[in-house]
């Protein structure tokens, strides 16, 4: 996606359909105008609700109080677990789909596209259905190993991973379709090992593709609501995420603390897309670094 | 080392890359295999590396049977067509891989590589990176990185094909310089008849899956063995005819053909090669009346593009500048041409005289 819309970036210049000057006007205060509505003035009302009472308040609605703490740190262990195994998953994915050809390639490729189809509570759903202790259709094998899944922090991972596979994947293939296979056939021929080609041949040709794909993970991995509301059981200190928390302190009326919780999650989400703005131009210029033919 | 192939057979699905094919390459040449796209002539250079696997047959280095051998561990240098080199890597680097990941010594490394900077005149542009070079330039790094860890043999596949004309000629005549001071076999695929014969000891021509010819250049040029070798070769001039008792009738040719004494005529074609075409003056017993539509000088040669009204059809004719002044050629004029030397194949055989 970043690529193409690197590939199509045009000098600045006219239009060449030379629309009057009122509708130009017209069109960017339009655009502006809900962009203030929607994005920027919200935006700008959490911070502003968050640190109502200062800074020191902001702190103290943040690490006081244990449920908020415990949130922080169950958000911190769920979403780099689920970055780990969807960016090895992702890998694996994007190699299989690239340098083989197979029958059903085609389905995986669509298949990998469901999660961002389908509403993250039915996935919440379909994994209670599927890993509930008493009624789930694995229920009575994790019932005997003694495993809990489902109202655990595994689920939350697992409601996580589901909800963001599609995003290291997603960035993978059309990078290393593109990237073609010579260097590897290369690296083949002058001996190297897979492992040898992977490391020193394939991972630094993807290495900001890959990085970028991390970050939006990370950063959908971190704010995923939806099915981790239904698999979580909300228990206290411990099934409770920073999403579910700021949901949770709304509900019993702690304003200022539900928005404190809220611009950590604001800024955590505003410094994913600062460095995707950097990520975007360091993968346009070593995309640069390609091989045109001659000069 | 030498190259022995034997009953080769690759299918991509319904298509048949490779049909049983076998070749040597002897020690130390230099091979070309020459065809059109398709004819499979990237695929065997392929298997040959070990980059792809044959269906059927064998492949000899020497006497040890590397059929069943990886690319990996047949310790083959292969020049690809772009390059491939590795983006990230300088051209040090580059160069360097192959004894990396052999873990060998830095002070190794270092000498090695600069020695074949040296030699593929790239001296003092280790620490570039690939973008940073010309075609040619990567071209060379390409082959550095392949010899730098002594490859048994190398392959190239189409090492000049992404070049402009004048970095072209340049390369070949530098690779030719380069395969006599190495002594490595080597094997390049390529589309370029010119190129084939001015660079290789021994030209492979093949077509749709098959070896047409094997045969030094000047074996290969003089005595094409099939029709479509002597079409590759390029520029020919195709009559349609018949053979009959002894005899072959080229329109108003009529020449003698030893080989063919039945008296059922069958059909045949002839090629002649412009160069192999005379033109007069006046007419002879087996002339053709022709008007000049076209004179270009072409290096030692003038090339002329006749029309033979009669027939309707066009013959190009290579003569010498001597014969031209003797001749005093212009536009327009009619002209008598007659071919020297005729190549005849009938459907089955084929025959010369």
């Amino acid at each position: 996606m970043h690529i193409n819309t690197v590939r199509s970036r045009k000098p600045p210049g006219r239009n060449v359909a030379n629309e009057p000057l009122w509708f130009r006007v017209l069109l960017i205060a339009i655009t502006w105008c809900i962009a203030l509505v929607l994005i920027i003035i919200p935006l700008v009302y959490v911070f502003v609700q968050a640190f109502a009472n200062g800074i020191s308040g902001w702190w103290k609605q943040l690490f006081d109080d244990p449920e908020t703490r415990h949130s922080v740190f169950l958000t911190l262990m769920v979403a780099p677990a689920a970055v780990l195994i969807n960016t090895v998953c992702g890998l694996a994915a994007a190699w299989t789909i690239t340098k083989f050809r197979f029958p059903g390639r085609i389905l995986l490729l669509t298949a990998l596209d469901l999660p961002f189809a389908i509403s993250p509570v039915v996935a919440g759903l379909m994994l209670v259905l599927l890993y509930n202790v008493r009624t789930g259709y694995f229920g009575s094998f994790l019932n005997a190993a003694d495993l809990r899944i489902i109202f655990a922090w595994p689920g939350l991972v697992l409601a996580t991973v589901f909800v963001t596979i599609p995003f290291v994947a997603r960035e993978l293939i059309p990078l290393m379709q593109a990237l073609g296979d010579d260097e590897e056939l290369a690296a083949v021929s002058l001996g190297a090992s897979p492992w040898q080609i992977f490391l020193r041949v394939t991972l630094p040709n993807i290495r900001w593709g890959l990085l970028f794909g991390i970050i939006q993970c990370n950063a959908r991995a971190i704010g995923e609501f939806g099915a981790v509301f239904v698999v979580s059981g909300r228990i206290e200190r411990e099934t409770y995420t920073m999403a579910l928390r700021v949901e949770k302190l709304f509900q019993d009326y702690n304003n200022t603390g539900s928005f404190a919780v809220a611009s950590v999650l604001t800024l955590m989400a505003l410094s994913t897309l600062l460095l995707k703005t950097l990520l975007e131009r360091m993968i346009s210029r070593s995309a640069g670094e390609g091989h045109g033919d001659g000069h | 080392m030498s190259i022995s192939i034997r009953n080769l057979s690759k299918r991509f699905g319904n298509y048949v890359a490779l049909n049983n094919i076998s070749l040597e390459v002897p020690s130390d040449s230099l091979t070309a295999l020459l065809g059109p796209s398709g004819s499979g002539k990237t695929t065997l250079l392929r298997i040959i590396s070990g980059l792809e696997t044959a269906d059927d047959g064998s492949i000899l280095f020497k006497n040890e049977d590397v059929t069943e051998r990886s690319a990996r561990d047949r310790e083959v240098g292969f020049v690809f067509q772009h390059y491939a080199l590795f983006r990230h890597m300088t051209v040090f680097e580059n160069i360097a891989f192959g004894m990396r990941v052999r873990k060998a010594s830095g002070d190794e490394v270092r000498e090695r590589v600069n020695e074949l900077l040296r030699l593929v005149r790239l001296e003092g542009l280790g620490q570039r990176f690939p973008s940073e070079l010309s075609g040619g330039q990567r071209q060379r790094v390409a082959l550095a990185r392949a010899l730098a860890v002594k490859p048994r043999m190398l392959l190239l596949d189409e090492p000049f094909g992404a070049l402009d004309a004048k970095v072209r000629q340049e390369l070949r005549t530098w690779l030719r310089k380069l395969h006599e001071e190495m002594h490595v076999t080597t094997v390049f695929v390529t589309h370029d008849q010119e190129e084939a014969f001015e660079m290789a000891d021994q030209v492979v021509v093949m077509s749709a899956g098959r070896i047409e010819q094997t045969g030094t250049p000047q074996a290969v040029f003089d005595n094409p063995a099939t029709p479509f070798v002597m079409d590759f070769l390029g520029n020919v001039n195709v009559f349609h005819g018949r053979v009959q008792s002894g005899k072959v009738q080229l329109g108003p040719f009529t020449l003698q053909y030893d080989d063919y004494q039945h008296s059922e005529p069958r059909e045949a074609r002839a090629y002649v090669r412009p160069h192999e075409l005379d033109i007069d003056r006046a007419p002879s017993q087996s002339s053709l009346q022709g008007r000049i539509r076209q004179i270009n000088p072409a290096g030692s040669v003038l090339k002329v593009r006749l029309l033979i009204e009669e027939f309707g059809v066009e013959l190009n004719v290579d003569l010498t500048h001597e014969r031209a002044k003797i001749l005093n050629l212009k536009l327009n004029d009619t002209v008598f041409v007659h071919p020297r030397s005729v190549r005849v194949f009938m459907p089955e055989t084929d025959y010369v005289i």
